[in-house]
């Protein structure tokens, strides 16, 4: 018997569908068996992780509230992925978006009307923009990796939050807490909205994903951001520069990360403090691959991570998981999506007799 | 059984005979013989497509002849594999190497040999090698760190460690500079003086007639002659590689032209990249209705033009000229708004993305000029009727516009792209390798559409190795040669002789060729 991959004519737009369920199924298949190995119960904790969230309808705001900034980012960084343009610092833009919405807090705090948020939301997505500026400005400049560039800027601002919850932006009335001030009720977003737990983010990130298709599908932009992608030389050829595609796609994903960042800071912690990054704009690198890329897919996929997190910290204290689970499992889905990937450009036989055949050949 | 020959030193080496392999539409080899004696440098001679390269992945084991016996020492042989043909004494360097960037020579050099040696003894034997044919070559160096010459030295010992009796070069030099042309013919000599047979692949008729004491020269698949080349001129050999019965093709006389239409006025551009070519100085002109073709051996500037003209590299403002306007710094989207269509040499990647759908493909370069675009939308199914029209019109064997660029064959894709640009019906348009590796019925619709484009009043420039192609579809034809333009032929004036020896840059721009004769002189 030989098992042999053979390559597709065509990719496979049914394994394509198909492969972001192989890789949830494995994860929890090989999920199990590992935690079962190291003494816990394996199957249990897959159960919480994955089921508890779903099932028990009190999780679901937190579910809710964790899939919001993921769906958000990982749709910015899908469009710079489709270009092959590899933003890996949506942790810092989130981050910066979130201190450009606190900077405005911080001016308005004597302030009243309904423009404040949204000018809190605009001045988070330009500091998320800002943010990824630099990266783009030295890729096409000077052919800097923009994978080094941009995860070194998440570092940068991690001190910059540092730098301004425990100096300039500290709350004065804040016992000497590194954290800003509380925001008022006029800079704050409601949890939720129309009488259902779901957050405005939530409501937000699945309208951006339907504008994210259609201008990807649909665009002249998006048909030049994915041919930079696919071919650099037949983008040429189109007439797309890929130096405008590394300018609009960093400054599109540091918006969204910016907006997913002062959405949690306006929605959920209502003030910045030292505990704010959350690791939402590393973990939206898996959301984007588990979600093919796809805008519809990463909604789902966004939801199935957020699961994830809330899960694990549910199995943290009913099977006493560490606390690192959650992390395992999602590092343990992006593996298994992408190594799945073979599947969609070719496909598996089975040769009965193989052995013959391959003399007969020879 | 060859020793007790009575004609021992008659033996050959390598013989074909009958040589036959067909591919799907094109009959690569058609019946070819081939006869390399022992310690002899043998040429292989033949344009682009010429069935060089399939005749030597037959000897090399990487294809199987349909028929036709392959001897090898006198006996025949079934070569099923390269690692066969290794086992018999047989080493190839390719034209492109596959070598690991970032490992040592050393390295690269242990894991492409089928037996495990350990590396003492291995670096043992390399620099044995390396002393006996006076190569140069650091086995502890980084292969990013080296020169293409050092590259192929690289390949070159890899073969030669296995003692070979034949060494297979395919166009060695069309990566090298002249000095490493001179090292490269020193070690082919001493490696000849050691017995060794060697058969040389190349069209440039200066380098075979510096190196080569037989040739067997191939046309369109079949086996042409075998001769000397020093008691040949390079006359003689053009003639036989490109066809002397070739003057007999005959452009429809009485064709009127209308006004320039299409024009380069002075270009120059410097060299990008290491293998770069600068282009110097070029001027040509296209009137309304003519075919102008560029003549050259691949890699004198050809693709540096085409990007040039085709708007992805930017030249100075007026140096293009369509319809009397200066466009040279334009780029491609606002040059084909204006009515200048391209069609680069490749295909996949360049001309056509392999994994989009043709509908997106045919938006790449006809979104403006057709109307699918408006307000930064793309009216899909414009997209979607434009990939069918073209389908149907150029009878592209496709399922439909949902069909991937990447899954038509060659031939297909390339009546696509072209189809594509010329429904657009452009004022002018310039076109790389038209029929490149395309069956000949592809390729007789493509020049039939290219005519019927022309008659209708385009302009039109084709850039092109295959001469043929040339003489049967233009008009007037320019050779190009180290990024220059020769003069403007009128083709049924030009002689065969004439432009043979403009591509072999035997004449035309003078100072380069004089570094090049002189590298060549320099290696006897």
């Amino acid at each position: 018997m030989r098992i042999r991959l053979e390559k597709r004519r065509e990719n496979s737009r049914l394994m394509l569908a198909l492969t972001p369920i192989f890789a949830v199924a494995l994860t929890m298949i090989v999920g199990a068996i590992i935690f079962q190995a190291l003494g816990y119960e394996g199957p249990r904790a897959v159960a919480e992780i994955f089921f508890t969230p779903v099932l028990a309808s009190y999780k679901w705001p937190d579910v809710a509230a964790k899939a919001a900034p993921l769906i958000l980012i990982a749709l910015g960084l899908t469009l710079g992925n489709q270009a092959k343009v590899w933003n890996i610092g949506a942790e810092g833009q989130y981050l910066l978006g979130a201190l450009g919405g606190a900077g405005v807090a911080l001016v308005t705090k004597d302030m009243h009307g309904i423009w404040i948020v949204p000018l809190m939301i605009a001045a988070g997505m330009a500091a998320g923009a800002a943010w990824a500026a630099p990266v783009a400005w030295l890729k096409n400049r000077y052919g800097v990796n923009e994978i080094l560039s941009s995860l070194m800027l998440v570092y940068v601002a991690q001190q910059v939050l540092n730098y301004l919850v425990t100096g300039p932006w500290k709350d004065p009335n804040g016992q000497n807490f590194p954290q800003t001030a509380p925001f008022t009720p006029d800079q704050r977003l409601p949890a939720d909205l129309f009488g259902l737990p779901f957050p405005p983010g939530l409501y937000i990130a699945f309208a951006l994903a339907l504008v994210f298709w259609l201008v990807m599908a649909r665009t002249e932009f998006g048909l030049g951001v994915r041919i930079v992608g696919e071919a650099p030389k037949a983008a040429r050829y189109a007439g797309y520069r890929a130096s405008d595609a590394v300018w609009s796609t960093l400054l599109i994903s540091g918006a969204m990360a910016g907006l997913a960042g002062v959405l949690e800071a306006t929605t959920q912690s209502g003030q910045l403090n030292l505990g704010f990054p959350s690791g939402y704009g590393f973990t939206a690198i898996i959301v984007s691959f588990l979600g093919r890329l796809h805008p519809i897919g990463i909604a789902l996929a966004g939801v199935v991570l957020a699961i994830s997190y809330v899960g694990g910290q549910v199995a943290q204290t009913t099977v006493h998981v560490p606390s690192a689970t959650a992390g395992i499992f999602q590092a343990m889905m992006l593996f298994f999506i992408l190594a799945s990937d073979v599947l969609v450009r070719r496909r598996l036989r089975i040769e009965w007799g193989g052995a013959k055949a391959a003399a007969a050949r020879a | 059984m060859a020793s007790l020959d009575e004609a021992v030193g008659e033996t050959p080496r390598l013989e074909l005979r009958g040589v036959t392999k067909r591919f799907p539409g094109v009959l690569a080899n058609d019946n070819v013989n081939l006869i390399v004696r022992p310690g002899e440098i043998h040429a292989l001679l033949g344009e682009n497509g010429a069935g060089k390269s399939t005749l030597v992945k037959m000897i090399y084991g990487i294809l199987a002849p349909d028929s036709g016996d392959i001897l090898w020492d006198g006996a025949p042989v079934r070569i099923a594999n390269p690692r066969a043909a290794r086992r018999l004494g047989i080493g190839m360097v390719f034209q492109h190497f596959s070598l690991f960037e970032a490992l040592t020579v050393l390295e690269n050099i242990a894991l492409g040999l089928d037996a495990k040696i350990p590396q003492k003894k291995l670096e043992a034997e390399i620099l044995r090698v390396l002393d006996l044919y006076g190569l140069k070559l650091d086995p502890k160096r980084i292969v990013t760190t080296l020169s293409v010459g050092e590259r192929q030295r690289i390949e070159i010992v890899r073969a030669l460690l296995l003692n070979p009796k034949l060494l297979i070069m395919d166009e060695p030099t069309s990566v090298l500079t002249p000095q490493e042309v001179g090292q490269l013919f020193e070690t082919l000599r001493k490696l000849k003086a050691q017995g060794c047979s060697i058969l040389y692949i190349s069209h440039k008729l200066h380098e075979i007639v510096a190196l080569c004491e037989t040739a067997t020269i191939l046309r369109g698949g079949k086996f042409v002659a075998e001769c000397n080349p020093r008691e040949e001129t390079s006359k003689s050999m053009a003639e036989l590689m490109i066809g002397s019965n070739l003057k007999e093709i005959a452009r429809g006389a009485g064709r009127t032209f209308g006004p320039i239409k299409f024009e380069a006025m002075r270009l120059s551009l410097p060299k990008r990249g290491d293998f770069g070519v600068a282009l110097k100085d070029i001027s040509f002109s296209v009137r309304a209705g003519e075919i102008l073709g560029v003549a050259g051996v691949a890699g004198n500037g050809q693709n540096e033009l085409m990007e040039a003209l085709s708007g992805e590299v930017a030249a100075p403002d007026d140096s293009i000229v369509l319809e009397a306007k200066p466009i040279g710094h334009l780029g491609p989207t606002a040059r084909r708004a204006r009515g200048l269509c391209a069609v680069p040499e490749e295909r996949n990647g360049h001309a056509a993305v392999a994994d989009f759908t043709l509908a997106l493909n045919g938006a790449l370069t006809a979104r403006r000029r057709m109307g699918f675009v408006s307000g930064g939308l793309i009216n899909m199914g414009r997209a979607k009727g434009y990939a069918s029209r073209v389908i149907g019109a150029y009878s592209v064997k496709a399922l439909g516009h949902q069909s991937t660029a990447g899954s038509l064959s060659g031939g297909n894709l390339q009546k696509f792209i072209m189809g594509r640009e010329i429904m657009q019906e452009p004022a002018a348009i310039a076109v790389s390798q038209p029929t490149w590796g395309v069956d000949a019925g592809a390729s007789a619709a493509i020049r039939q559409a290219l005519v019927d484009l022309a008659g209708r009043g385009c302009a039109i420039l084709v850039i092109s190795q295959d001469l043929d192609e040339l003489l049967e579809l233009c008009d007037s034809l320019v050779v190009m040669n180290l990024g220059s333009l020769s003069r403007v032929m009128k083709v049924g004036e030009a002689t065969i002789e004439e432009i043979g020896l403009l591509m072999g840059g035997v004449h035309g721009d003078p100072e380069a060729t004089v570094e090049m004769t002189e590298a060549l002189q320099h290696a006897h």
